[in-house]
This record gives C-alpha cells, sequence and structure tokens, in this order.
C-alpha cells in the first residue's frame, strides 16, 4: 500500500488519527520482536545503531596474523591444539590466535562466469 | 505505455522471458551477480558479480527473417575487472566483487564503462573489431617475418571483413584514494567528472587524472568513538553538475553543491522525514538506514530505499517524501529474526523507468515489486525458473501476513530469505527490465500491442 502524503492539508485531523491508529497498530509488531530480541540477547546494547556496529562495518575485511604470536602460542599449548576460529572465522574472541588455516585461501584462477555461457532460455 | 495496465494489477502483460544463467543448482559464490546496469541508449547491459568479472550482454537488432529474437539481449563482451587482493599493511582482505558499474554516455565507437570493487575504480573501453589488415610487407599471413632481403616490391595491406570481434581494455586505474569501502560510483552530466563514495568520505575524480581526487566529503569525526553514521550511497544531479545527494545509515539524504565550497560538508538540503517518537524501537535506526538513492530521470525528484519502503522525495521540500510505497510491510512482525540472520542489513536498490512513472525494487523469495505513480497501483512479480515460463505473461504473487492464506497466495512463513533480489535495472526508455535473483538474470519485456 502506498501513502500520498502532500493531499493531507483540508482532512488533516482525520489522516493524523488514522495515522496513529495505523501507527499503533504497526509499532506492536515491532515492539514485540524488540522485546523477543532482548529476551535472547540480554546484553545487547542500549544504542544499537550506533559505534560497535558501525565499527564491525568498517572493518570488514581485516584478517590479523602474527607469525610470532602464533607460534609463542603453539609453544605456551605445547601439545594442546590452539583454540579454533569457529563457524564465523571473521571474529576474533577470546585466546583465539588467526592460524595459516583460517585465512582465506587464494582464490583459484580466472574462470569464465556462466552467464556468458549463452545459456539462455 | 505502462507496465502495469489493465483492469487491477492481474494483467501485468510480459512478452519474453530470458533466464540466463547456470542451469544446476549449483553455483559458486563468485557468481552471486552484484550489479546490473544499462547504458545510456539501452542496447548493453552490464552486469558485474563477486568474481570480480563483468558480463556486458548486447540487444540484437530487429530481424524480419528471425522474429522471436526481436530485442534479445545476447552476450556481448566478458572480461575480469577486478582480482581479489590483500592489503599487507593493513591487514586487509580486498574483495574483487564488482559493487557498481556505471556507464559513461557514448561519445564515439567504443563504449566506456566504469567498474568498481571496495577499494579501485576502472575504467574500461569496449570496442569492437570487424576488420584486419592482411597483405603485410614485413611478413607473412601467419606472422613469419619475411627475409628482407627477398622483399623485391612493396605492396600496400588492404583492410579484409573478419569475424567481430569485442575487445575489453582497462584504459585507467583509479586506486588508493578510499580508506575505507566504495559504495558508489556516480558520473557527472558534465562527462569530465565522476564521484566515487566509501562509508565515510566522498571524491571527486577527472575521467583523465588517476593520480589525484578532490575530497569533497568527509564525515569522519576526529574521535571514532563518535562515529554515529556512515554514508550509504550517493549521487550526481542528472542535470544540474555541481548538485549530488548522499545518504546515510541513519535514514537522512543531504544535498550538495559543489559551486558553495569546495569542501561540501556543510549541506545545502538536509531530507529526513520526521519519526514518531512514540514508535521508536531497537531497529527504528536500522530499517530507517538508506540502502540507495537514485534521481528521476526529470532530476525533479529523487527515490530512497530503506529496508521495508520506497520514499519519493521532491527535491524542493526537505520535510518530508511526497510519497512512500510499502514494498514488505508483512516483515515487520519478523525483524527479530532478520536481525538474527543478519538479512536486515540487506541492501536493497531500486530504480526508475524512463519517464519516471514507475518505480522498481526487489525483495525476498525473489520477489521485485513495481508501483505505478500515475495509477497507484503496485505489483508483486517474481524472478524463477519454476514459476515463469518463456514467453508467457508473469503472474502476480501474493504474500499472505496472517490469518488464512488464500489459495496461490504465499505465507510470510515460507518465504526463502536467501532469495534476495538486491540489484534491478530498467532499461531508459523503453519497458524492458533486469533483474538479478542471486545467480540468475532475468529480462523481461512488456508485450507490445
Amino acid at each position: 500500500m502506498s501513502q500520498k502524503q502532500e493531499e493531507e492539508n483540508p482532512a488533516e485531523e482525520t489522516g493524523e488519527e488514522k495515522q496513529d491508529t495505523q501507527e499503533k497498530e504497526g509499532m506492536l509488531p515491532e515492539r514485540a520482536e524488540e522485546a523477543k530480541l532482548k529476551a535472547k540477547y540480554p546484553s545487547l546494547g542500549q544504542k544499537p545503531g550506533g559505534s560497535d556496529f558501525l565499527m564491525k562495518r568498517l572493518q570488514k575485511g581485516q584478517k590479523y596474523f602474527d607469525s610470532g604470536d602464533y607460534n609463542m602460542a603453539k609453544a605456551k599449548m605445547k601439545n594442546k591444539q590452539l583454540p579454533s576460529a569457529g563457524p564465523d572465522k571473521n571474529l576474533v574472541t577470546g585466546d583465539h590466535i588467526p592460524t595459516p588455516q583460517d585465512l582465506p585461501q587464494r582464490k583459484s584462477s580466472l574462470v569464465t562466469s556462466k552467464l556468458a555461457g549463452g545459456q539462455v532460455e | 505505455m505502462l507496465v502495469c495496465q489493465g483492469p487491477g494489477i492481474g494483467s501485468v502483460t510480459h512478452k519474453s522471458t530470458w533466464a540466463l544463467g547456470a542451469r544446476t543448482k549449483k553455483w559458486l559464490l563468485a557468481d552471486v551477480i552484484s550489479t546490473v546496469e544499462f547504458s545510456h541508449s539501452g542496447d548493453l547491459l552490464a552486469t558485474g558479480d563477486k568474481g570480480g568479472r563483468v558480463v556486458i550482454f548486447q540487444r540484437e537488432q530487429e530481424n524480419k527473417s528471425r522474429p522471436h529474437s526481436r530485442g534479445e539481449y545476447n552476450v556481448y563482451s566478458t572480461f575480469q575487472s577486478h582480482e581479489p587482493e590483500f592489503d599487507y599493511l593493513k591487514s586487509l582482505e580486498i574483495e574483487e566483487k564488482i559493487n557498481k558499474i556505471r556507464w559513461l554516455p557514448q561519445q564515439g565507437a567504443a563504449r566506456f564503462l566504469l567498474s568498481t570493487n571496495d577499494k579501485t575504480i576502472k575504467l574500461w573501453k569496449i570496442s569492437e573489431r570487424d576488420k584486419r589488415a592482411e597483405g603485410y610487407n614485413l611478413k607473412d599471413e601467419d606472422g613469419r617475418l619475411r627475409d628482407p632481403l627477398r622483399i623485391t616490391a612493396l605492396r600496400v595491406p588492404i583492410l579484409k571483413p573478419m569475424d567481430l570481434m569485442v575487445e575489453a581494455s582497462p584504459r585507467r586505474i583509479f586506486a588508493n584514494a578510499h580508506t575505507y569501502h566504495i559504495n558508489s560510483i556516480s558520473v557527472n552530466s558534465d562527462h569530465e567528472t565522476y564521484l566515487s563514495a566509501d562509508d565515510l568520505r566522498i571524491n571527486l575524480w577527472h575521467l583523465e587524472i588517476t593520480d589525484r581526487s578532490f575530497n569533497i566529503v568527509d564525515i569522519k569525526p576526529a574521535n571514532m568513538e563518535e562515529l554515529t553514521e556512515v554514508i550509504t550511497a550517493a549521487e550526481f544531479h542528472p542535470h544540474q553538475c555541481n548538485v549530488l545527494v548522499y545518504s546515510s545509515s541513519k535514514g537522512t539524504i543531504r544535498l550538495c553543491d559543489m559551486r558553495s565550497s569546495a569542501l561540501c560538508d556543510r549541506h545545502s538540503k538536509f531530507f529526513e522525514e520526521p519519526e514518531d517518537p512514540s514508535s521508536r524501537s531497537f531497529f527504528s535506526e536500522i530499517i530507517s538506514s538508506v540502502s540507495d538513492v537514485k534521481f528521476s530521470h526529470s532530476g525533479r525528484y529523487m527515490m530512497t530505499r530503506d529496508y521495508l519502503s520506497v520514499k519519493v522525495w521532491d527535491l524542493n521540500m526537505e520535510s518530508r517524501p511526497v510519497e512512500t510505497h510499502q514494498v514488505h510491510e508483512y516483515l515487520r512482525s519478523k525483524l527479530c529474526s532478520l536481525y538474527e540472520n543478519d538479512c536486515i542489513f540487506d541492501k536493497f536498490e531500486c530504480c526508475w523507468n524512463g519517464s519516471d512513472s514507475a518505480i522498481m525494487t526487489g525483495s525476498y523469495n525473489n520477489f521485485f515489486r513495481m508501483f505505478d505513480r500515475t495509477t497507484w497501483r503496485d505489483v508483486t512479480l517474481e524472478a524463477s525458473r519454476e514459476n515463469s515460463k518463456p514467453r508467457a505473461s508473469l503472474k502476480p504473487r501474493r504474500v499472505c501476513a496472517g490469518g488464512k492464506r488464500k489459495k496461490d497466495e504465499v505465507s510470510v512463513d515460507s518465504l526463502d530469505f536467501s532469495k534476495k533480489i538486491l540489484h534491478t535495472a530498467w532499461h531508459p526508455v523503453e519497458n524492458i527490465i533486469a533483474v538479478a535473483a542471486t545467480n540468475n538474470l532475468y529480462i523481461f519485456q512488456d508485450k507490445a500491442n
């Protein structure tokens, strides 16, 4: 549904009332969703669109590997395994030190796009 | 001629469907299409993908002997535009994914386009070669050098026709100007300059000069802890070469005039829709983030896409949009799971038709939406092989938000959120649209007569 807002002036009051109820109805699902999220993640910050989220966005692609750290950690651990990266290899948390396995492999050489294969139907 | 016509939206007519892409379900991540753009005349259609490749399609000329192929788009050229890189100094992986392609207006026989990944913009020249010189004096036809002592006569090489060869060559490489990730490029109406925008800065380039660019917008705070918003999209005005707009993650749009000052940190106009504070939630700012901004062809309006809606703004009115079209309002009750699976951060694009009478944007489940601004009708269509046969009309789709699901309706819970249509393009003149559904490209045409 689309709303045209420029013709609101003559019927402004009823328009606003309508918008109020629409917004209240629209608000309920959003607030319910927010409650669900807070229940699952109680530590979720007060400022959702704030620095943390944006900083993560700006740092996309950052991968750190320090061979010194890696070898020191290996020596410390001796026979134990280093903590692995887990499913999300982009997040470096806790004691995890990026290992060569975590870094992206150099991608394979050029393969022609399948779109250029001319398979038209 | 409007795309949405006839009694009710039910009779959207589309003549031909071409689905281009892999036949099998198995496809590589590299095949995901990341940008689609028609050239200024519409005869060429360029796509970029996650693997850094560009594929250009060309519209076939009308041919009486093959009436069915009228107006079909076939592969014209393909090349590797960008490669994956690793910035060792910053420990940063640079994806080869093509974020945007923008065509330059045609000036000669050759065609030019700009393609960009996160860090580097490249100017590509695409030229045709259909003649070959034969009869050289110093070498044979197979290329071997002739013995100069044996050359007794001179001949003039002649040009002979050959099979058409389309060559793409990089003419300019605009690098090292962006610390953050490039999200937009836009060619200026002066045909000499263009802008590139990343999360925090916008640079102005001259197409001929690669070692310098001017920074015209910089929103990086002195203390990064104070960062509250980023630039999400930017575009030059289609006619006024001094005007540009950029949108932010907070749902605002700023219009800048390069004549007023060299550094456009202070906007000339500020567009923001007032928000009802009582309806604010955790998700409010995230879903208000503008993922795309596009000027109308007329230059009088601009359109913004946020997570749930498309808004049309009159450039003369900053206080609120003149139109708001709901794309998939039923997702408001799914925001929690959409936040968890990161879909709430999906960046949908939007586009105008040639006459600015209709707008189009994508959604989930391979659905895309079209809104007719004059008749105030809208329609949901699906781009998928299973549901559309070539040369048949597209059937409108309906999503059931709740309650009893009618026959032919799709319930919100059965929507496939991995099938997102982020990129769509509309032919600059005719009713032909290109829709990218993950790794497949669909081209739909309006039935003539």
